[in-house]
């Protein structure tokens, strides 16, 4: 059986503004990010620190702070910012009307980061 | 034509002198130089490490071949001169070669003193004086034998550290109690022996040489007391005397040495006595720094200025053994007129002692650390006013540098590897370049960049002491520290502005306050939720999305995104039946570690995000709450048994906890808020390094606050004592009340207290009853909007989205 290119992980609303909800997936744990103007976002679920779950930190702006050592995030690229660096994969995520559609290339066990 | 400039003598003084002549007048001498010693100026200071094998000849050569052809100088090498005839201006050898000259400098240096005891002139005996020493002492040592030296001064101790470390078995003998006891003072002699001992060099001192033993070659040495140590190598280290043998043939004046007045001019005027050899003010030198003060003297008055003077100063002293540093300059005998600072260190083997006179250095002595040797040294020569820094001139420039009101030279004398910040373990140095580097400006960039000052905070006045001396008045110290990179303002202004203009909520804050990001950051956006809802309780809808995570879900994040869950045990109590929930829900959910806490409850590790609701439902069941554990919140009461079980309590310390946490349990604070009550002031539940801490005496109730035992460490200081469990309550809610509505976010008591003032907040709270009140009234209001159990509403399906993953692919996967 071959697989959708996207695949429905959720409604925008379930996932409240300057929050994170996380999709588990056969390629470990995804991070969908809202932002305060409607962003959707996704990364992979840990931080290029210390491996910190980042859909547990704080969202401001275009950014996540990690709960464990506080590297803030960008969520556009992944990318560690200011003087910290490292990335956390980006994962292609798009909104279709009010549901959230996730890569399933990018989460399949093959795209294992 | 040229002025003809004779040298007797080819050593560091006279080497000196040329160069000097050299530089400012290269064409103005016809120069001749004759060296009994057959080779090139050489740093004869460098023997030691020549005879321990650590350099070469070649390494140690000042003036080598190419320097004398260069100079056009004539160099006689292992020409002795015997004779001077100032009458006819010539100097003559041995060997028939001499020369005339119009100026003559004698430079005939020292000669080793040899003891006139019997068998000093047995084959093996040696001296240490040149290269030529060296090369026997490194011959002999080859047998591996027996070496005595005699004498434990500096060249001593130095000639039987190389000969041990070529090998030989070396003993020292001493006629003093101490070793060099010329430059150091008996506690420096006695560690200075301990580790020449340790090298394997025993130390025989007040031990006169009575004869030297031996047919043909040196066998033995025997001692006055009759000790006879064997030796196949003898090194006769027990001073110098000044060669003056030739210029006092010359006629001469001669006392211990060539005497010379302060021009270096010696009795006939065109002839200058330099170095070891010269005796100045009565005194001869052996050390090369004012024997090089001779040799620029000696220059310039060859060079015709005349005003230049011979002054001796004072001379500083180190040992060049490896691994043992030793440092000492002027004058330290004891004396009425002086005072001394003395800083031992035993187990680290470390001895300073400066000896001061009318507030002046005039002795130095330091082992072990030598580092801050030159600094003394340099107050010492400039004969500096060390009042002002006198309490910690012992430890040097790093912490005496400018005197106690000029922190910014105390880090300016730091050395770069000097830790700035302990919890990141960054120094100064990374963090100069840093700011030079990257162009930073600002304290917040210093954190971002090196992460220095971005934990505990400590090291922050350090931080800015640095940008301030990288940038000079560039650096502009922001008076009041902005919250946070999104504004400018202040903790303490935004609380003000959220009261005076009756902002409500975070967006209102950011609008208002013109903040300068979109949503705030993960810095202002706690701070903010907090400060809102300390003011606007039961107005203010608490913002999640702008808690920590701990906060958020109500238990704490570990490193592997588990977290764990600390119910409440009230007072640290707790009975059968809550034992037997936690044991159950332990097993049910697997959890990995269970532990008790410092605050007398227990902690449950290793949760599932997903399981927390269920853990929390079966804990709920027994009427278990949320603990706070994970907190800016009142986390626990620590007591200790008090009057119900304890002989010596006085009160009823339990129950006053209990009472005091059920109170004031869910309350938000700035901070954590830690607690406990001690029955009585032996004080079980350490009640004096607590956030608040009650002392139950006979009278009553001693209430204490401000104290921290986590990264500093502070005793509480004493509110008030007062003789009811409500007054004490009432006190303790007035006062937490109080730093709810003025401490800044994360700061905790004591931070705060010392902020404000423990005399301003005794007044506010001990002395204004009608202030104290209306403190209380504010906090039962707030307690009516928070003390819900958190758990329990999470367990019936508060915020459920917070526990379970949007959606679960794994499964589709496996299809």
């Amino acid at each position: 059986m071959t697989l959708p290119d996207w695949v429905d992980v959720g409604g925008f609303d379930e996932i409240p503004a300057r929050g994170a909800r996380v999709v588990a997936t056969p390629s470990g744990d995804v991070a969908i990010f809202r932002t305060a103007d409607g962003g959707i976002f996704a990364l992979r679920d840990r931080c290029p620190h210390k491996g910190g779950p980042l859909s547990q930190g704080i969202v401001h702006g275009e950014s996540v702070t990690c709960p464990l050592h506080n590297w803030v995030i960008s969520l556009e690229t992944g990318q560690a910012q200011g003087a910290d660096s490292g990335c956390a994969g980006k994962i292609p995520v798009r909104l279709e009307g009010k549901r959230i559609l996730l890569s399933t290339a990018a989460i399949s066990v093959t795209a294992a980061a | 034509m040229k002025q003809r400039l004779v040298v007797i003598g080819n050593g560091m003084a006279p080497g000196r002198a040329l160069d000097r002549l050299f530089e400012q007048a290269p064409d103005a001498f016809d120069v001749t130089i004759f060296n009994a010693e057959p080779r090139v100026n050489y740093d004869r200071i460098m023997l030691s490490p020549v005879l321990s094998g650590e350099k070469s000849f070649d390494q140690i050569v000042i003036h080598g071949d190419g320097w004398y052809v260069k100079h056009g100088v004539m160099l006689y090498k292992g020409c002795k001169i015997t004779k001077i005839d100032r009458a006819a201006r010539t100097v003559t050898g041995a060997n028939g070669i001499g020369a005339a000259y119009d100026r003559l400098i004698v430079a005939t240096g020292s000669v080793p003193i040899i003891l006139p005891v019997p068998g000093h002139d047995l084959a093996g005996v040696l001296t240490y004086r040149d290269l030529d020493d060296v090369e026997a002492m490194l011959l002999a040592a080859r047998s591996r034998g027996n070496a005595v030296v005699i004498g434990g001064g500096l060249l001593g101790l130095e000639a039987a550290a190389g000969l041990r470390e070529q090998g030989m078995n070396v003993t020292i003998v001493h006629l003093m109690p101490t070793l060099m006891e010329r430059q150091l003072d008996p506690a420096a002699g006695y560690l200075l022996r301990k580790a020449i001992e340790a090298r394997g060099i025993p130390v025989l001192t007040k031990a006169s040489t009575k004869a030297i033993l031996g047919t043909r070659k040196v066998e033995a040495v025997e001692l006055a007391d009759g000790t006879v140590l064997p030796a196949d190598l003898v090194v006769m280290a027990v001073g110098i005397r000044p060669n003056a043998a030739l210029a006092k043939d010359a006629g001469l004046v001669v006392n211990k040495g060539i005497v010379v007045d302060d021009t270096m001019r010696t009795s006939d005027p065109d002839i200058f006595g330099l170095g070891e050899c010269a005796e100045a003010n009565g005194a001869c030198y052996g050390l090369v720094a004012p024997l090089y003060d001779m040799a620029n003297v000696v220059a310039a008055q060859l060079l015709g200025d005349e005003k230049a003077r011979f002054r001796p100063a004072a001379t500083a002293t180190k040992l060049k053994v490896t691994g043992i540093d030793l440092f000492s300059a002027g004058d330290f005998e004891d004396g009425k007129d002086r005072e001394e600072i003395v800083l031992r260190d035993a187990a680290r083997a470390v001895y300073k002692r400066i000896v001061l006179k009318d507030d002046r250095i005039v002795g130095v002595v330091l082992y072990g650390d030598t580092a801050d040797g030159a600094w003394f040294f340099d107050l010492l020569k400039k004969q500096a006013d060390v009042s002002e820094m006198r309490e910690r001139l012992i430890f040097g420039p790093a912490y005496a540098g400018g005197g106690p009101l000029d922190p910014m030279a105390a880090v300016a004398a730091l050395p770069d590897d000097a830790e700035i910040c302990g919890c990141n373990g960054i120094s100064k140095g990374k963090i100069v370049a840093a700011i030079a580097k990257q162009g930073l400006t600002s304290l917040d960039a210093v954190r971002t960049h090196t992460k220095a000052s971005a934990s505990c905070g400590t090291c922050t006045g350090l931080v800015e002491q640095l940008l301030k001396g990288a940038l000079g008045d560039a650096y502009k110290a922001v008076t009041v520290q902005a919250m946070c990179p999104c504004t400018e303002l202040g903790h303490d202004e935004v609380r003000r502005l959220i009261v005076a203009r009756k902002l409500k909520s975070i967006p209102a804050v950011l609008h208002e306050l013109e903040w300068k990001s979109s949503c705030g950051c993960a810095k202002c956006r706690p701070a903010l939720n907090y400060y809102l809802m300390a003011t606007w309780p039961g107005d203010y809808e608490d913002d999640s999305q702008s808690r920590y995570i701990n906060e958020r879900v109500h238990a704490n994040i570990q490193k592997d995104g588990t977290y764990s869950v600390v119910p409440r045990m009230w007072g640290g109590v707790t009975n059968s039946t809550e034992l037997r929930a936690i044991a159950d829900v332990v097993d049910k959910f697997k959890i990995p570690t269970v532990k008790v806490t410092g605050g007398q409850r227990i902690d449950m590790l290793g949760v599932k995000k997903e399981d927390l609701p269920a853990v929390w439902a079966d804990l709920s069941a027994v009427g278990m709450v949320s603990g706070h554990a994970y907190g800016k919140a009142l986390r626990t009461v620590k007591t200790c048994v008090g009057t119900e079980w304890c002989r010596f309590g006085v009160q009823d310390s339990t129950r006053l906890g209990i009472r005091i946490e059920k109170f004031m349990w869910g309350s938000w604070t700035p901070a954590k808020v830690k607690m406990a009550v001690s029955g009585c002031p032996r004080n079980c539940a350490e009640a004096t390094c607590k956030d608040v801490g009650v002392i139950c005496v006979d009278s009553g109730y001693e209430i204490h606050f401000a104290g921290a035992s986590g990264l500093e460490i502070k005793g509480t200081e004493i509110l008030t004592r007062v003789k009811t469990e409500d007054e004490a309550l009432e006190m303790i809610v007035a006062l937490v009340q109080s730093y709810r509505e003025q401490g800044r976010y994360l700061e905790r008591i004591h931070k705060w207290a010392k902020r404000v003032g423990v005399e301003t907040i005794r007044r506010q709270i001990v002395d204004d009853s009608e202030r104290r009140e209306t403190l209380f009234d504010r906090f039962v209001f707030a307690q009516s909007f928070s003390q819900n159990d958190p758990w329990a509403e999470r367990a019936a399906g508060h915020d459920a989205h917070e526990f379970r993953p949007l959606a679960d692919l794994t499964l589709v996967a496996g299809e």
